[in-house]
């Protein structure tokens, strides 16, 4: 697994990365009751918005960690939404991406590097 | 992930058993266990007597409404107790002080209320010919006199609907002065990171992309931030002055000729005019474009919501863009410019379909009349006074945002004082509510952590600051005390409890279903 | 000064309080050549009396609806407010409370807007509807910019019906946004042209009915053409009480409801404050412009309302909210509440039957007026009529006689080439002496 500075993590299998937020951004976002997923075919460009996720009193953009495109999303959110509080990291993902650019994961920060950074916040 | 906003709590946590205020039936002393309109089962009945019509003209067959509607009718007697049953469970200026910061709420006088249901305003048409509303024209024209003469500037659109609106106006008067000057190209509006949302959704509406500005420690707008982003796609920059953390913009003249320089407009956010008016005219600092909310500053009521009103000052190379309607003074009486032709070639347009608020300029006026002048800038100063009051009784126990030099018409604190007691600002808030007032603005502006934003106004006397000040101070000591449950559990006297928002967000139910769903019931 | 409680000993005191000496020292911040020392140039305090004397003398000026024959419709309307309605809303904690962000000591207000929201979607037949918009001609141009939200297509084609008044309201706002606009030819019965300017490119379809000539359509052949292309078709009626005789635009397939609300609960008032109804799909819920109120649970399990799904809004979106409104129109939205509670749904269809009844006897007077030719075939309480002369010099004329007559439409669009067309509203509170008179005034004023 790895991590942005905005709090996403993807996980690659192959060429398939998926994509959500870590368990600190679900914390602070606070109860989230509404997410956008991004249409299947969809082309994203790495820091473009991929999905929003809201909570009650905040609405916000998940940015692409990677370039590619939309493979699937996960459609489970719709109805549960609190999914993404419950297990950000796991079955709270937003969406598969088909990587174009496979570098781009090097460019991105692992787990210690991840948690030394939310330190400094 | 874009972070916007501070996550806190939306849904309430288990309540402890013995803070529970259940009855029986659910009413509570005076307070009624009051059910929707559509539970009280006047599926069959009318509370207005109407004669019966004769009959339907054959060419609407086929148009008719023939399946139930689903309305309800009740009689008088059960209308009265039902509006004023829920009316109890409303905190108003009239009960209380009401400290939201950046809302203005002062009391509103009820000779505003008599002279906006003379029937010479109440009961006039905004299509019948002009002739016939000469009176009406008249009290607008007087309007429009004074709010051009407090601001300094040299003409004003009456018609926004609400403030977001008059930066709706403004920014479409600033978008046509542009295209006009061939100047169309400018795209980008700068605003300060603790403005008002309505600042960059207006911009956004109105097509324009938003670029914020820095703020300096002193909590003003940054003037090497602001000069570096004001360029060639600057059309216009949007400052709120006092600003939202209730401080005067010291540099507001510079950030005026910077802006001016750059070849774009300087657009002031009004929302706290009621600080300065009579004693500072925005014309006077370079101010291009300004809304003024009637419904702050000048008093008419906030019901609940609304309906406002946003008239707009602009400045002399705006003016020609106004949007119609607006009323001329003439030789045979005064007479409504209503089309984009003529004189008004140059309007960007037309806002709204009549003539603007008439029942909130009749109330502005009537309030107006009676300060005066002289009444007027003592407002300023009283409401000054008062927040700074409140500001210097407090800051031993709270923490203000800005501890140095006065600030304007309210006070801002951030939730640094709460630090390590395990009460955050909106426990404080709700338990402001048990002790009988309501919370101030909380959580805006966004630059100040946990912000806390207190705004008096000059209608509350010296005896109810005090009340609010001891109320605040007891809190305070609670809360540092360990007196943690207080707080976790308020409100407690209030109607109700904390609501799950959460729940509300995430299961809508906008409206009452006949097919009784199934109560909601927190996950 | 009667709104303001401090006394000079108390200022004096609370200076000191303060640390400062004057109150000069607390308005430093305010650049030098921005401080004035003395009063602006106006009238200085006055009395209540005084107030009352000179607004009462502006008020005198205006010749009001209720003081003779009145036929004026075209988007405000005359009717009767029940006086409990005005009592309840001069209640302090509804007039004087603010927007209900502390949901448990504002449930008065919420409840009021839950009520109000289910009364709207009831009205319009669609499934949802929004807490008020300020007016019905500021909604319709939230629509318009909502169905482009959804449908991405760019261009709003406006029907020849709607009034003029909202037309150039909407093309302000779609001129800024972006957002193309096909204004069709005026006409009497226009919609059908609607359908033929329906294109790929046709983000939304605005139609009205009962249109600004006054005639009914049924819009379901618009509906059906819409939604062929993609597009949404958005409703707007200006007269509410239309509702408890017409179809439901819901019923007729709109995507989007909007209608002025003024006509239940509110006077006149010259233009304002009004209040906007929006009512629209289900499916588009999370694309409405404004406040929402939404049930819900309290810690204790009863249940309370909140406002609801705001991450829609400007507080919380900011630069991508789905619109810059704040303030909306609650006060009149409640008057709308509690006329519409009294009435119910008897008392409404009640109401429509006879402002058609009214409308009817109108016709039949001036389709018997000798040069006046009734345009307006299928009206539900205005029609249009083709005067022999310019329709705005009839109605000053007929003003001097103590006959309101109705609005000339080029007062509306003096470019249509209409100068002959008046339109003529009746409700409730037209009487059959009010008809005769203008029917006679009028023949006067023709044979002339």
């Amino acid at each position: 697994m790895r991590f942005t500075k905005d709090h996403e993590w993807i996980s690659v299998d192959g060429d398939i990365a998926t994509v959500g937020i870590t368990a600190y951004a679900a914390d602070q976002l606070g109860d989230v009751v509404f997410v956008e997923t991004p249409d299947v075919g969809k082309t994203v460009k790495k820091g473009d918005s991929l999905a929003v996720v809201e909570s009650v009193k905040a609405a916000s953009d998940v940015y692409a960690p990677v370039s590619g495109e939309v493979v699937e999303a996960n459609g489970e959110l719709s109805g549960s939404p609190e999914t993404v509080n419950a297990a950000p990291e796991a079955g709270g993902w937003f969406a598969k991406v088909k990587l174009s650019d496979a570098s781009e994961v090097d460019a991105l920060m692992d787990r210690a590097a991840y948690e030394a950074f939310l330190g400094t916040l | 992930m874009s972070m916007n906003s501070v996550g806190r709590p939306t849904r309430p946590e288990a309540p402890a058993n013995d803070a529970s205020t259940a009855t029986l039936t659910g009413g509570r002393g005076l307070l009624q266990d009051e059910p929707l309109i559509f539970e009280l089962g006047g599926w069959d009945k009318s509370g207005v007597d109407l004669p019966e019509a004769t009959g339907v003209d054959d060419a609407l067959d086929g148009l008719l409404r023939h399946d139930p509607i689903g309305l309800p009718g009740l009689s008088e007697p059960e209308i009265m107790r039902h509006y004023v049953r829920l009316s109890q469970k409303n905190h108003a200026i009239d009960l209380a002080l009401y400290p939201l910061g950046s809302c203005t709420m002062k009391h509103n006088p009820r000779l505003n209320e008599k002279m906006a249901r003379l029937p010479g305003f109440s009961d006039i048409h905004p299509l019948q010919p002009v002739s016939t509303v000469q009176g009406a024209l008249g009290l607008m024209d007087q309007l429009a006199h004074w709010l051009k003469t407090l601001t300094g500037m040299p003409a004003v659109a009456l018609s926004p609907k609400a403030g977001a609106h008059g930066e709706l106006c403004g920014l479409l008067a600033i978008r046509a002065a542009h295209e006009a000057n061939g100047q169309g190209h400018r795209k980008t509006v700068l605003a300060p990171t603790s403005a008002h949302g309505t600042n960059p959704a207006t911009a956004a509406f109105a097509g324009y992309t938003v670029k914020e500005i820095g703020q300096t420690d002193d909590g003003r707008v940054d003037l090497a931030d602001l000069a570096a982003k004001l360029g060639p796609d600057v059309a216009a920059i949007m400052v709120t002055n006092p600003n939202t953390c209730g401080l005067f913009e010291r540099e507001v003249i510079e950030i005026a000729r910077l802006t001016h320089e750059a070849g774009a407009y300087f657009y002031c956010d009004g929302a706290n005019f009621n600080a300065i008016v009579g004693r500072v005219r925005p014309g006077d600092l370079g101010v291009d474009a300004m809304h003024i909310n009637l419904h702050k500053t000048f008093s008419t009521p906030h019901g609940g919501g609304g309906p406002g009103a946003g008239p707009v000052v602009l400045s002399a190379a705006l003016a020609p863009y106004a949007p119609t309607p607006w009323v001329v003074a003439g030789e045979d009486g005064f007479k409504l410019v209503e089309h984009e032709e003529e004189e008004a070639a140059a309007a960007f347009g037309r806002l709204t379909a009549f003539n603007g608020q008439m029942g909130m300029y009749v109330r502005a006026l009537s309030y107006m009349l009676s300060h005066g002048a002289d009444g007027l800038r003592q407002v300023a100063e009283d409401a000054v006074l008062n927040a700074n009051y409140i500001k210097a009784r407090l800051s031993d126990v709270m923490s203000p945002a800005f501890p140095d030099g006065p600030c304007m018409h309210e006070a801002l604190f951030d939730d640094a004082w709460l630090e390590g007691t395990g009460v955050t600002t909106l426990d404080f808030a709700k338990a402001m509510i048990d002790e009988g007032f309501h919370p101030m603005t909380m959580y805006f502006p966004l630059v100040v952590h946990g912000a806390m934003l207190i705004e008096p106004t000059e209608t509350e006397s010296k005896y109810e600051l005090d009340r609010f000040i001891a109320a605040l101070r007891a809190l305070a000591h609670a809360a540092k005390a360990g007196d943690v449950d207080r707080f976790k559990n308020a409100p407690t006297q209030a109607p109700l409890r904390r609501l799950d928002e959460t729940l509300a967000a995430r299961k809508p139910r906008l409206k009452w279903s006949s097919v009784s769903p199934a109560p909601l019931a927190a996950e | 000064m009667r709104y303001l409680p401090l006394t000079p000993d108390d200022r004096a005191e609370m200076l000191s309080v303060i640390g400062v000496k004057s109150i000069d020292d607390l308005f430093v911040d305010v650049p030098a050549a921005a401080r004035r020392t003395g009063v602006v140039d106006l009238p200085l305090h006055a009395g209540e009396l005084e107030v009352e004397r000179e607004l009462s003398a502006l008020a005198a000026r205006n010749r009001t609806a209720g003081s003779g024959p009145f036929f004026c419709g075209a988007g405000a309307y005359r009717h009767h407010v029940p006086a409990s309605v005005d009592h309840i809303i001069q209640r302090s904690e509804f007039l004087t409370s603010y927007t209900p962000y502390q949901p448990e000591i504002a449930q008065g207000t919420l409840q009021v807007l839950f009520e109000f929201q289910t009364q709207v979607a009831a009205l319009t037949g669609l499934e949802v509807a929004n807490a008020s918009l300020y007016d019905g001609s500021t909604g319709a141009a939230e629509a318009v910019m909502m169905a482009n939200r959804i449908t991405r297509k760019g261009k709003a084609v406006l029907s020849g019906g709607l009034h003029p008044h909202y037309v150039r309201s909407i093309e302000t706002l779609a001129h800024a946004a972006g957002v193309a606009t096909d204004t069709l030819a005026a006409a009497v019965d226009a919609e059908a042209a609607v359908i033929d300017a329906i294109d790929a490119d046709t983000a939304c379809v605005v139609v009205q009915t009962p249109n600004v000539f006054g005639t009914v359509t049924d819009v379901t052949r618009i509906a059906e053409a819409a939604h062929a292309a993609g597009a949404l078709l958005i409703v707007v009626t200006t007269e509410a009480v239309s509702y408890g005789l017409l179809k439901s635009p819901g019923e007729m397939g709109a995507d989007i409801a909007v209608a002025e609300g003024q006509s239940i609960g509110n006077g006149l008032n010259f233009g304002g404050p009004y209040v906007g109804l929006f009512a629209c799909r289900e499916k588009y819920m999370r694309q409405i412009p404004g406040r929402l109120c939404g049930e819900t649970v309290d810690a204790e399990g009863r249940r309370g309302f909140v406002l609801t799904l705001s991450t829609r809004e400007q507080h919380i979106r900011r630069d991508k909210a789905t619109s810059n409104i704040c303030t909306n129109s609650g006060l009149c939205a409640l008057a709308f509440t509690i006329h519409m509670s009294l009435l119910g749904e008897q008392g409404l269809r009640r109401l429509a039957a006879l402002n058609h009844d009214r409308a009817r006897k109108l016709k039949a007077a001036l389709a018997a007026t000798p040069g006046v030719e009734v345009l307006t075939d299928r009206y539900f309480n205005e029609i249009a009529v083709r005067l022999p002369r310019d329709a705005a010099e009839v109605v000053e004329t007929l003003a001097g006689a103590g006959v309101i007559a109705g609005v000339p439409y080029s007062r509306l669009a003096p470019q249509a080439g209409m100068d002959d067309v008046l339109l003529l509203a009746a409700t409730e509170l037209t009487s059959d002496a009010d008809i005769a008179l203008l029917q006679k005034a009028l023949t006067k004023v023709i044979a002339q």
